[in-house]
């Protein structure tokens, strides 16, 4: 146990060397994403779906935080308030200490090389019309004082970094196969230097052999340039695998947030218990028992009143339909949000 | 394995004649066979050929495609001698498919009822009544609490998870021997996920069906395969028992594979890539098709494709390191 204890503390104090002694580069703060929903004659409001419905969140320098959900969960929402690709309906970003939520076009055009953002689907993200070469040098010619040649030396350092060729630098997206699309995404992404990126499924579209490829490229890539990652994935096994912390949503919340091994080990929330007993496992000798969720996920138009987990959990108590649970400390970094441990661990 | 299998497919080759004279070998030489109430799984990457593998099957390969070669047998009867018509019998009756995305396999100006009763009359020649009473039945098999009301749905109305349902209802209204599962579960969500294989499981021990699983998923194939084939560049590279794909793993690709998935239960720093990428079907590399990304890669597999060898019983491979 002691030895343990030394070793976590080891790892631990490893993680803060890397995370330079642990600052926050982004903070979301309460934050509430309602898109209004039309109806009636004169396109009155009639609702809302509370896509992100108060989320509270940080990443630190250096650090990677994988967030997890299932379809409709609210994550990729989430990823795009926090860039403000889409404005917050209320609540707070904090970016490299700036207050960066109510920042004009014009002045967030500055933060914005520091922030950027990798698809899912890299057939859709690249333009056809262009070719790489134009595609990556396009965020220099917006946001630098690049010279031509320069911009043609830091395309083909950045295409070389990504594991491409200088040669495909004249090439067209459609000459690519997935796999290399999703590099040339992530070159071009990493054009401005940025601090931040924002992996929204990056590699979900891709089969598994190429899937790894990737996963590593982004992994070398982060220890290479110090990147700090909000990697958005639903693939719970790839999101450990890159993750140096976890937050799971659900419809809209967080349900739980941790560091990735007490999160996997010891999971407390009862939906990431079910979410991770659901994951196919490849270790034929040793089965985990299924936890089943029945029904499918709630609208978000019309979330459970209280806890939103409440109409598929099988805990669920009275308390659970009168009052929204709070995320709850439960000691190294792990939050809960979940009425069975209101009274703490 | 005594038992007399139900499926028999030896030696298809289906092949696509594209445009610019290239041959796509989608599908270059697959035997196996399936035994009554077993789940076969097809694993493989996207280009493997485990999708067409299913189609012809089914014989929906259309043009520029083309079976070229082979004997399909369901219950010693060669399918491939079939005319369209007798075809279109055997499709729901003794052989059902269902396919990964349900909003583009149902039909989304008709009801759910209205398509499972269509499938009941058209096959089994019900009477409207008896359908739609046999429609609810079936919903209710595969899980809506409220069937009635599901029969009057359209699919735009119903999640993926349900879509999924109402699909598996409609396939397996005819009670067919084989049921094809191609992706079933790649479009839904883990928690959906585990609820529709459960039920595929189910209602295969219900009606003593034999499942095709296709998938690309070494976790499904773990949990709900009795047996696997691995295939690459349209071939079966391995084939065997679930137990000893994941215990006693030969081919260099399946270790890959395998060696590529990050997984719950063991940590790495890095995952084992494949280099490379899945050759395109009209360019095979010359000799074994997965030498260009083979990390055990030597002389001989560059000049001719190892054959699939039996190395122990129920376990076979190709691959020139077994030879």
């Amino acid at each position: 146990m002691a030895l343990e204890q030394q070793l976590t503390n080891n790892e631990t104090s490893q993680l803060h060397n890397q995370n330079q002694g642990n600052e926050i580069l982004v903070e979301a703060k309460n934050i509430k994403k309602y898109f209004p929903i039309k109806g009636g004659i004169l396109k009155h409001t009639v609702g809302h779906v509370k896509a992100v419905d108060d989320v509270s969140l940080s990443i630190k320098q250096g650090e990677t935080l994988g967030l997890v959900g299932e379809s409709g969960s609210g994550k990729s929402t989430l990823g795009r308030v926090i860039l403000r690709l889409l404005e917050p309906t209320e609540g707070e970003i904090i970016f490299d200490k700036e207050d960066i939520s109510h920042l004009s076009n014009r002045k967030l055009r500055n933060y914005r090389k520091n922030m950027q953002i990798v698809f899912q689907d890299p057939f859709a993200s690249l333009n056809s019309k262009m070719s790489v070469g134009e595609l990556i040098e396009e965020p220099l010619l917006v946001q630098s004082s690049a010279t031509k040649p320069e911009r043609k030396q830091k395309c083909i350092d950045l295409l070389e970094k990504v594991g491409l060729r200088a040669s495909d630098r004249t090439k067209y997206p459609h000459e690519f196969s997935g796999g290399q699309r999703q590099r040339i995404s992530i070159a071009r992404a990493l054009a401005l230097n940025p601090k931040f990126i924002i992996c929204d499924e990056p590699v979900s579209a891709l089969d598994v052999s190429i899937q790894a490829q990737v996963l590593n490229l982004m992994a070398d890539l982060q220890d290479e340039f110090n990147l700090t990652y909000l990697f958005i994935a639903h693939d719970l096994s790839v999101v450990k695998h890159i993750s140096d912390r976890v937050a799971v949503m659900y419809l809209g919340r967080i349900a739980e947030i941790a560091p990735k091994k007490p999160l996997y080990d010891n999971p407390l929330h009862p939906y990431t218990k079910a979410l991770l007993s659901s994951v196919p496992s490849t270790d034929v000798k040793h089965r985990r028992e299924k936890i089943h969720l029945t029904g499918d996920l709630p609208s978000p138009a019309d979330p459970p009143s209280g806890c939103a987990f409440r109409t598929r959990c099988i805990h669920a108590h009275e308390k659970c339909a009168l009052e929204r649970p709070e995320l709850t400390d439960m000691g190294d970094g792990h939050y809960v949000a979940c009425h069975l441990y209101d009274q703490g661990r | 394995m005594t038992q007399k299998p139900l499926l028999e497919v030896e030696g298809l080759k289906t092949y696509f004649y594209l445009d610019n004279d290239l041959v796509a070998k989608a599908v270059d030489g697959v035997d196996f066979s399936i035994a009554p109430g077993e789940t076969l799984a097809i694993v493989g990457e996207s280009g493997s050929g485990k999708s067409i593998t299913s189609l012809s099957i089914m014989q929906l390969i259309n043009k520029p495609g083309r079976i070229i070669e082979g004997t399909i047998h369901l219950h010693n009867e060669n399918l491939l001698t079939k005319s369209g018509k007798q075809m279109t019998k055997i499709r729901g009756n003794d052989i059902a498919m269902i396919f990964q995305e349900p909003m583009t396999a149902l039909n989304p100006v008709y009801t759910i009822g209205n398509q499972i009763i269509e499938t009941l009359r058209k096959h089994k020649k019900y009477t409207k009544q008896v359908a739609r009473e046999k429609a609810i039945e079936l919903l209710k098999l595969v899980g809506f609490p409220r069937a009635e009301q599901i029969m009057n749905e359209y699919p735009h109305q119903l999640s993926g998870g349900m879509r999924q349902r109402a699909m598996i209802a409609m396939a397996i209204s005819c009670e067919p021997k084989l049921l094809i599962a191609d992706e079933p579960s790649t479009a839904l969500d883990v928690t959906i996920q585990a609820q529709i294989l459960d039920l595929l499981q189910e209602m295969k021990e219900r009606l003593d069906m034999s499942i095709l699983l296709i998938t690309h998923d070494l976790g499904v194939v773990a949990e709900y395969a009795d047996r696997v084939l691995v295939m690459y560049g349209g071939q079966v590279v391995e084939e065997t028992s679930v137990e000893n794909l994941f215990e006693h793993t030969k081919h260099p690709y399946t270790n890959g594979l395998l060696d590529s998935l990050p997984s719950l239960e063991k940590e790495v720093k890095r995952l084992g890539a494949i280099r490379g990428t899945v050759p395109p079907a009209h360019s095979f590399p010359k000799g074994c098709r997965f030498s260009d990304r083979c990390p055990h890669v030597m002389d001989q597999c560059y000049g001719s494709n190892p054959d699939l060898l039996s190395i122990e019983p129920n376990h076979k491979v190709r691959c020139y390191l077994y030879d």
